[in-house]
């Protein structure tokens, strides 16, 4: 019977790796529930986006090629992040397109690569979680996983099955929040304004907790309304649906 | 300029990594010329001719133009009398001078000073016929000639438009096949003005204001002719 | 063309500090987007026309110097005349020499973003000719000496009450206590005002937002009506347009007609769309004498075959701008170049230079709303993406940054030295973080910490957590 269930291979992301190992536990136990098998390479270091937004095209098929091959082999690869499934299953076929050798490959994990709700919802057909969380959450659609991967109904049908907990949407859900990976640090005024926007979308919302699926713009989000002092909870999405409030919000001591 | 043509044309095929078309590809856009292949209709405006007119008129509205249904040629001098009433307007109109607009009998409005040719700007009122109306959009089809005077469609403060309703189409396509069938193939008159609306501007406050250059106001008079609609 | 691109991050940072800019940037923020949106949702076939209007686009690329000939055959034949610029100042010199022979004095212009580029203005005037811009919008930046800021809304960055004193400064011959207050003033002044250049011009040159080769006409899309006057009162009538502005056919036209307005205002349609064929005809009781394209490359050409070829599909619409984070934070002169926003990062670089614009494709969240707003469906980010990579390839990255990708590839590259790095960086961030769970300044990350707190990492990585509790499997 073991052998029927899925096998994933979990990109956990260098960011969650370095910042929030909790995003990725939460999102082991929401695919061990959903009936999946989880495994996780320990070659995996990072998808290559910084490289590949930088211009540094070697680089990031260097990366490429080492994330290649170390998923291969597992049924799913999911990440608990759009950006870096994005760039698995968008532009690692881009890197690739006039290579003989690995474009076959690098399509092929594009085809078995998800982000962690999506494929929650799309591939295991997960309708609720058994989560309860007392709040009002206004919800971020971070723009890889909004516009690459069309993730925009599967986060927000799942959240609605969490006990207790009421969704909010904000008011421009199409805007960016200002990240862009390196972009926030060469560009950190204008970054700051965008996140300043985003914020005061979040407060119109009256929530005090922001969730999103991508902890880069988390980070960036959350380190914003801790300078401002405002007050609200940051979370990722798999953290309220996998119902782990035992860590503190992004930004906040114990 | 010749110079310039050549580099430029040199430099088209470098990029394009080939020489002049060969004929194939001559051929190939040849034939799209001349089948000149509708895209995607929207199908809004797909209905039938009581259908079409209640879209334009709809569509009008959104717009800001108004829009009046009379039953024939002769109802028109009676409308624009009491259009000029409704607006203060003196008793002047400009006329296009055009059979359509020329045939009217004003004899039932001596009052009106009725006048015809282009405008210099000194008109406050112009009347001009429409060559198609397009429903989708209630957009009107102006064609410049002898009949029609282009300056008469800008400079009026107010135009009157007259729509006979075997002109009203569905789509701008329809409008172009019934230009086609007037002018010709690949011919044009010197001027086709789409007008959808009264002129309007956003750029001052950013709040839409109408009447920016062109017409304050325009007022289109559909016309129930005796032709059965061409289709 | 000219350019303060090099000066992006200096004229950002005062637009962000330009609160009344901000006010309106916020304004377009929100609101601009609902229109366009409205718009699409109320015409089902709006992304069937814009599959249709990439595809007609790139046929037109694919075989332009086809549709070139063709055009211009007809031009000719409808007694008007083609003048074929290879660069900026041709197109200038060009256009000097037909008002010269006209013996003009005032050359009304309608609204031409390729007239910016080539900076026509100045040219004539350098000549001793009066150019008045007749787009509302332009009409304003040009009393106020200003570029565009904006594709479609030249004077987007200007506020009403900024028109009125400008209004005030430059219309001398008028009462000064008038009242300017309302914007129907302002608007009915402004009428009448250009109403008179409009009759005194001895040439009008407009824009083309098509040419169609088919018949030969030259296609303008505007609301005010300024382009009709501007092209149907003088005797002279001038089209400037960029080489890739050809399509094959009317019904081709119309195609892009309807993505063109929900695109750039959210209309269903704009109010003027006009189809110019030749000068006047010998019957007609008005219109221009003489009728003259100049058909400008300015660079286009030599897009053709690159990386960057989709960019000449763009109509101008500017929904990009509308939709751009970085847009509504910075406005359109932060860019420094005629065209600003996503479209504008991605062109001026092949206008002006990658050295003289390294800002623009640099500064984008790469969010990719632009490309999903874009009616031909342009790869912005993609392009942007081009860009860094040939400024990677040139070295024209700063050293330090360069270094430091460098250093991160190097160990990303390394599973294994990864982890004992990234483990060690989880424990001293985290012991850094302290009680607080985040930093509040940290040397060597700066351009995080000056503009928000680092959130603390948890201290154990998740590999290694893994490991620990799940016995590497």
């Amino acid at each position: 019977m073991a052998e029927s269930r899925p096998q994933v291979a979990l990109f956990v992301t260098c960011l969650v790796d370095l910042f929030r190992p909790s995003i990725g536990f939460a999102a082991v136990k929401l695919l061990e529930e959903a009936g999946c098998r989880v495994a996780v390479p320990a070659a995996q270091t990072c998808c290559g986006q910084p490289a590949y937004n930088s211009g540094d095209r070697a680089d990031a098929r260097a990366i490429a090629r080492q994330v290649i091959e170390t998923f291969e082999g597992h049924d799913h690869v999911v990440a608990p992040s759009g950006s870096c499934a994005g760039m698995l299953r968008v532009h690692y076929p881009a890197l690739f397109a006039d290579d003989p050798a690995w474009k076959p490959r690098a399509e092929a994990l594009a085809a078995r690569t998800h982000e962690l709700v999506s494929f929650l919802v799309d591939v295991m057909k997960l309708k609720k979680v058994a989560a309860r969380w007392n709040a009002s959450a206004a919800y971020h659609d971070s723009c890889s996983g909004l516009r690459e991967l069309g993730v925009r109904t599967q986060p927000r049908a799942l959240l609605s099955s969490v006990a207790g907990l009421s969704v909010k949407d904000l008011g421009v859900p199409e805007a960016c929040c200002g990240f862009g990976g390196t972009f926030c640090v060469k560009y950190g005024e204008i970054s700051d304004k965008i996140a300043a926007d985003k914020l005061k979308d979040v407060a119109d919302t009256g929530a005090g907790m922001l969730l999103a699926g991508d902890l880069g713009c988390l980070l960036h989000l959350a380190g914003k309304a801790k300078r401002d002092g405002m007050n609200l909870a940051v979370r990722h999405v798999a953290e309220v649906l996998a119902g782990d409030d035992r860590t503190p919000p992004i930004g906040e001591g114990r | 300029m010749s110079g310039a043509r050549a580099k430029i044309m040199d430099s088209i095929r470098r990029g394009l990594h080939r020489g002049a078309p060969d004929e194939a590809a001559r051929a190939e856009c040849e034939a799209r010329l001349a089948r000149h292949a509708s895209g995607p209709i929207p199908a809004r405006g797909q209905l039938d001719s009581e259908g079409q007119v209640a879209l334009f008129a709809k569509m009008a509205e959104g717009v800001s133009a108004t829009v009046e249904r009379l039953e024939g040629y002769e109802d028109v001098p009676a409308a624009v009398a009491r259009y000029l009433k409704a607006n203060n307007l003196p008793a002047e109109i400009r006329l296009a001078p055009a059979p359509m607009v020329a045939q009217l009998d004003w004899s039932s409005q001596p009052l009106i000073e009725v006048t015809a040719g282009a405008s210099d700007g000194s008109h406050k009122v112009g009347l001009s016929p429409a060559f198609a109306g397009v429903a989708e959009t209630a957009t009107l089809m102006m064609v410049s000639g002898p009949e029609a005077p282009t300056t008469l469609n800008f400079l009026p403060d107010h135009h009157l438009i007259l729509l006979p309703r075997s002109r009203l189409f569905g789509a701008y396509e329809e409008a172009w096949a019934r230009l086609r069938a007037g002018y010709g193939e690949g011919e044009m008159p010197r001027t086709v003005n789409l007008v959808t609306g009264p002129s309007r501007s956003a750029d001052i406050g950013h709040v839409p204001q109408l009447g920016a250059h062109g017409p304050r106001r325009l007022h289109i008079l559909i016309v129930d002719d005796e032709a059965a609609p061409e289709r | 063309m000219q350019t303060t691109a090099h000066r992006f991050t200096e004229k950002a940072s005062a637009a962000l500090a330009d609160r009344e800019l901000q006010g309106m940037l916020q304004q377009m923020r929100v609101h601009v987007p609902e229109r366009r949106q409205a718009a699409v949702d109320a015409l089902p076939e709006f992304e069937t026309l814009r599959d249709r209007g990439r595809a007609i686009k790139d046929h037109v690329i694919a075989n332009l110097d086809f549709y070139l000939e063709r055009f211009e055959a007809k031009v000719t034949a409808a007694g008007g005349k083609v003048h074929w610029c290879a660069d900026a100042a041709e197109a200038r010199d060009t256009i000097l020499g037909i008002c010269r022979k006209a013996g003009a004095r005032t050359v009304t212009k309608g609204k031409t973003m390729v007239g910016e580029e080539i900076a026509i203005n100045a040219h004539l005037e350098r000549h001793g000719m009066i150019p008045v811009e007749t787009d509302l919008g332009e009409y304003i930046i040009q009393l106020r000496d200003e570029p565009p800021s904006h594709i479609i809304a030249p004077s987007f960055h200007v506020s009403a009450a900024q028109v009125a004193d400008t209004f005030l400064e430059h219309h001398t011959h008028l009462d000064p206590k008038r009242p300017l207050g309302d914007i129907a003033d302002l608007l009915s002044e402004a009428r009448g005002i250009l109403r008179s250049r409009f009759l005194a011009a001895d040439v009008g040159i407009t824009g083309a937002n098509f040419l169609v080769a088919e018949t030969g006409s030259t296609v303008i899309v505007t609301n005010e009506g300024n382009g009709d006057l501007t092209q149907t009162l003088p005797g002279v009538h001038i089209v400037l347009a960029g080489i890739e502005k050809v399509v094959p056919t009317l019904e081709d036209a119309s195609t892009i007609m309807r993505i063109l307005a929900r695109s750039a205002t959210g209309q269903e349609m704009s109010v003027y769309t006009t189809f110019s064929t030749g000068p006047r005809r010998p019957e007609d009781p008005d219109g221009p004498a003489e009728y003259h394209v100049v058909l400008l490359d300015n660079g286009r050409s030599a897009v053709l075959g690159t990386e960057f070829q989709d960019l000449l599909r763009c109509i101008r619409c500017g929904a990009c701008l509308d939709h751009c984070p970085i847009y509504h934070a910075v406005g359109g002169h932060s860019y420094g170049s005629v065209y600003g926003g996503p479209i504008g990062a991605a062109l001026t670089p092949a206008l002006v230079g990658l050295e003289k614009s390294l800002d623009l494709p640099n500064a984008s969240t790469l969010c990719g709303r632009c490309e999903s707003v874009c009616p031909m469906r342009i790869p912005l980010p993609k392009m942007l993406r081009n860009w860094r990579e040939a400024a990677f390839d040139r070295h024209l990255m700063p050293a330090r940054a360069r270094w430091g990708l460098k250093l991160w590839a190097f160990l990303a590259k390394r599973p294994a030295l990864y982890r004992r790095i990234s483990g060690a960086g989880a424990r001293f961030l985290a012991w850094r973080g302290g009680k607080a769970g985040r930093i509040a300044s940290l040397p060597f990350a700066g351009g995080w910490t000056r503009w928000r707190d680092l959130p603390a990492p948890e201290g154990e990585t998740f590999q290694a957590r893994w490991r620990r509790e799940r016995g590497g499997a």
